[in-house]
């Protein structure tokens, strides 16, 4: 018998979408109304995922389901469920607490926008389909709720609408993300195909567990490469990462709640919950598949993080950030260190959103300029937003000890230490690791430090309703740290389903001097590089080429536009030939046809039938007008034919008998 | 000399012959329908004539049947006069030729 909790998991993403519906009916004036009942439904998901994560901290490797039918064809039942398990608790907390803190810096953020309680409404309906991509217990539930989260990313990207930047990166994501998408909907066929189910776990007949896992066999590899196939569409990987940078035209809350700290993750999540079909059949912990994520994840972790270097729009730099830390947790995953994965998703979903709210408190107060060379000095203007950016920017590049990212780093690092297959992947996500302190300092230094430029000349502090979430943020970007350290690693062991256990002698681990090395590294290199900066970036004058290279973010979508856009353009030029000559020729022929027959049929009615009826008309007509002529109206007539025509019949009466 | 069927029905006829002869010639509405009233009159006499000089006259049923014509004329009377006063109120005239509103 399932807990209270597990039957009524689905309350989570229902007081959302509840929220949501409500304030999409709302007028635009209501704004109080539709922030608090944005806030409220938030709330309350969160107080659930609380006590459903309450829930299974007793147990480990606690998980329990609830299926049920969704409908029967033929003899095939599809069902549905949910899962509570550890992976799921740690993401509906994470999302309901972040998603909450970024309601409320929206408030502050948004608080000049017209429609207002439009962006609530999208923001709860984001959040409540995000939640159900987390509770989901079936493949085909997940996608459901996976596109829903598309839709929501669409439209919240292309908020300002009136921006054709916006509305063209609104698309531009949506499409690039529904090609990864299409792969993974071959796989959901593919998968039910050959196991007959997509429930994940249903009491030892799930896809995910091992009697439907050795019916599998050689074509989880495929399976599980075109799911991956989605994961690197959502979450932003090569070759399909060109959409998330773009994505930065939406409102910044949106780029904090959707392209840092939670859809992106959903890629991220999707490989950790069907991890069994990847690890299927492993030796020595590799498989095929789980080779092909770790590299495309070493690829996208070391190119985006090349190209933030030389980016200039604080959103970007921490969208191409995003990227590589996705890639990061993408390897991590891929050399099986998949609570070392989860753990850094968490931890990057707190301080990525802090980053993300503080580069909008930065670009609010500057009057919507991203440009970091036009900002400065902001340090003394913004105290509050300097001081949490900074442990943002701590904890992002992994400055050891006191910020939670550096924990979850250093374990990612370990795990790729281990991995049988290649050493190549831990050393590049050490240079991966440079890069990082380095385009944060550079982005610290240009923002918050050296002489006011010409955007930071009328700044000011935000507002509390702002300030208030990257506090709370910040906090839990240190705070985390308590249950990610290997001396008492609770999150990991919670993860993995064993109980945590405390021991002090491992926290000093000899890792933590070499990320301690590559951070200083890092950040001693950016200090150096732009200590001074000029009008031109110090980079771009020792190597411009090289600068313009990363500058126009390797040529990408430039190659993406000669090639895949191209390809479509003449493909759809090819078939909009053919429609309009060939097949219009077609339906034109026999269109003319149905002409000609009307035309023949047309003559014939006017002609010969109306003819004959028009013939009959006016007989009836001039017999009507005849016999109408009898009839004086008087009486005394009438009654005089009634009397002689009674005579006539007595008369023949008579003549008969 | 005692009347026969023959005396009866002559009469019978020249009632009835009267009687059309009011209601076909004469203008005014109730000379009409005293013409009908003469007819139905010359009917009645039949019926009672024809009774009589039947074999079965134990029953009265020709009386019978003249009463119950009788009754009917009496309505038929009164839905005529009530007739001839809505015409009369709303032609102002009780004139017969002038009424020809049933012209086709």
């Amino acid at each position: 018998m399932n807990a209270w909790i597990v039957n009524n998991l689905w309350l989570i993403p229902a007081t959302p979408l509840l929220a949501s519906l409500i304030i999409l009916f709302l007028s635009n004036s209501r704004r109080g109304i539709g922030a608090a009942l944005a806030i409220a439904g938030q709330v309350i998901a969160l107080v659930i995922g609380v006590t459903a994560f309450v829930h299974t901290i007793g147990e480990p490797g606690y998980r329990a389901t609830l299926n049920f039918t969704w409908f029967t064809f033929g003899g095939q039942a599809l069902r549905l469920g949910w899962v509570l398990d550890p992976l799921t608790a740690v993401m509906l907390v994470m999302i309901t607490f972040v998603g909450l803190w970024i309601f409320v810096f929206s408030i502050g953020y948004m608080s000049e926008d017209r429609n207002f309680t439009r962006f609530f409404a999208y923001l709860s309906f984001f959040s409540a389909a995000m939640l159900g991509v987390v509770i989901a217990n079936s493949l085909l539930l997940l996608f459901v709720c996976w596109e829903l989260v598309g839709l929501a990313s669409y439209l919240l990207i292309g908020f300002w609408i009136e921006k054709p930047s916006a509305a063209a990166a609104a698309k531009k994501a949506f499409i690039t993300t529904r090609i990864g998408d299409i792969g993974l909907f071959i796989g959901i066929l593919w998968l039910y195909h050959s196991s007959g189910t997509l429930l994940f776990y249903d009491e030892g007949n799930g896809c995910l567990e091992s009697t439907s896992l050795l019916a599998l066999g050689a074509s989880a590899t495929f399976i599980a490469l075109l799911i991956f196939s989605g994961a690197v569409g959502k979450s932003g990987q090569f070759p399909l990462h060109v959409w998330l940078p773009d994505a930065m035209e939406g409102p910044t809350p949106v780029s904090a709640l959707i392209h840092a700290a939670t859809m992106v993750a959903a890629g991220v999540f999707l490989v950790a919950r069907v991890y069994p079909l990847f690890s299927l059949g492993a030796i020595n912990g590799v498989t095929p598949s789980l080779t092909v994520v770790v590299w495309i994840g070493v690829i996208t972790a070391l190119m985006a993080s090349l190209i933030a270097v030389a980016q200039a729009d604080i959103k970007r730099i921490l969208a191409y950030s995003t990227v590589s830390q996705l890639g990061l947790m993408m390897v991590s995953l891929g050399v099986g260190g998949v609570a070392a994965g989860i753990m850094h998703l968490l931890a990057h979903g707190f301080f990525k959103a802090l980053l993300f709210l503080g580069s909008g408190s930065v670009i609010h107060s500057c009057h919507h300029e991203q440009d970091i060379r036009k900002m400065g000095g902001l340090r003394r203007v913004m105290p509050m937003t300097f001081i949490t950016y900074a442990i943002g920017m701590m904890a992002l590049s992994g400055v050891p000890f006191f910020f939670s990212g550096a924990w979850t780093k250093e374990e990612i690092l370990h795990s790729t230490a281990h991995w049988s297959s290649s050493s190549v992947p831990h050393y590049l996500m050490m240079v991966g690791v440079v890069l990082t302190a380095l385009y944060m300092t550079r982005q610290m230094i240009y923002v918050f430090f050296g002489a006011e430029r010409e955007s930071s000349k009328r700044a000011h502090e935000s507002p509390e309703v702002m300030t208030t979430p990257l506090f709370v943020l910040a906090v839990f970007a240190i705070a985390l740290s308590v249950i990610l350290t290997p001396a008492w690693p609770w999150l990991h062991d919670y993860l993995e389903g064993e109980s945590a256990h405390v021991d002090f002698g491992k926290l000093i681990q000899p890792m933590l001097f070499v990320s301690l090395l590559l951070v200083a590294a890092g950040v001693g290199l950016g200090i150096l590089f732009y200590r001074n900066p000029g009008a031109k970036d110090p980079l771009e004058n020792a190597q411009p080429a090289l600068f313009r290279f990363l500058e126009n973010k390797m040529w990408l979508d430039e190659l993406y536009a000669k090639t895949v856009v191209f390809g479509s353009v003449i493909l759809s030029r090819t078939s909009d030939w053919m429609d309009r000559y060939f097949w219009d020729g077609l339906v034109r022929a026999v269109g003319g046809m149905g002409q000609f027959l009307g035309i023949v049929s047309s003559g014939f009615d006017e002609r010969a039938i109306n003819a004959g009826v028009d013939e009959g008309a006016t007989g009836t007509r001039g017999l009507g007008r005849f016999i109408s002529g009898w009839h004086s109206g008087q009486v005394q007539t009438y009654m005089g034919v009634v009397a002689v025509g009674m005579l006539a019949l007595l008369i023949l009466y008579a003549w008969l008998a | 000399m005692t009347p026969t069927l023959q005396t009866f029905l002559i009469v019978s006829a020249a009632l009835f012959s009267i009687g059309l002869l009011a209601a076909l010639s004469r203008r005014h509405a109730i000379f009409i329908l005293i013409g009908i009233e003469m007819m139905l009159a010359a009917a009645n006499l039949n019926f009672i004539a024809f009774w009589r000089f039947s074999s079965q006259t134990q029953s009265p049923t020709g009386v019978m049947v003249a009463i119950f014509s009788i009754a009917i004329a009496a309505a038929e009377a009164a839905v005529g006069l009530a007739l001839v006063i809505a015409v009369y109120r709303h032609y102002r005239t009780t004139n017969i030729n002038k009424l020809d509103q049933l012209k086709g």
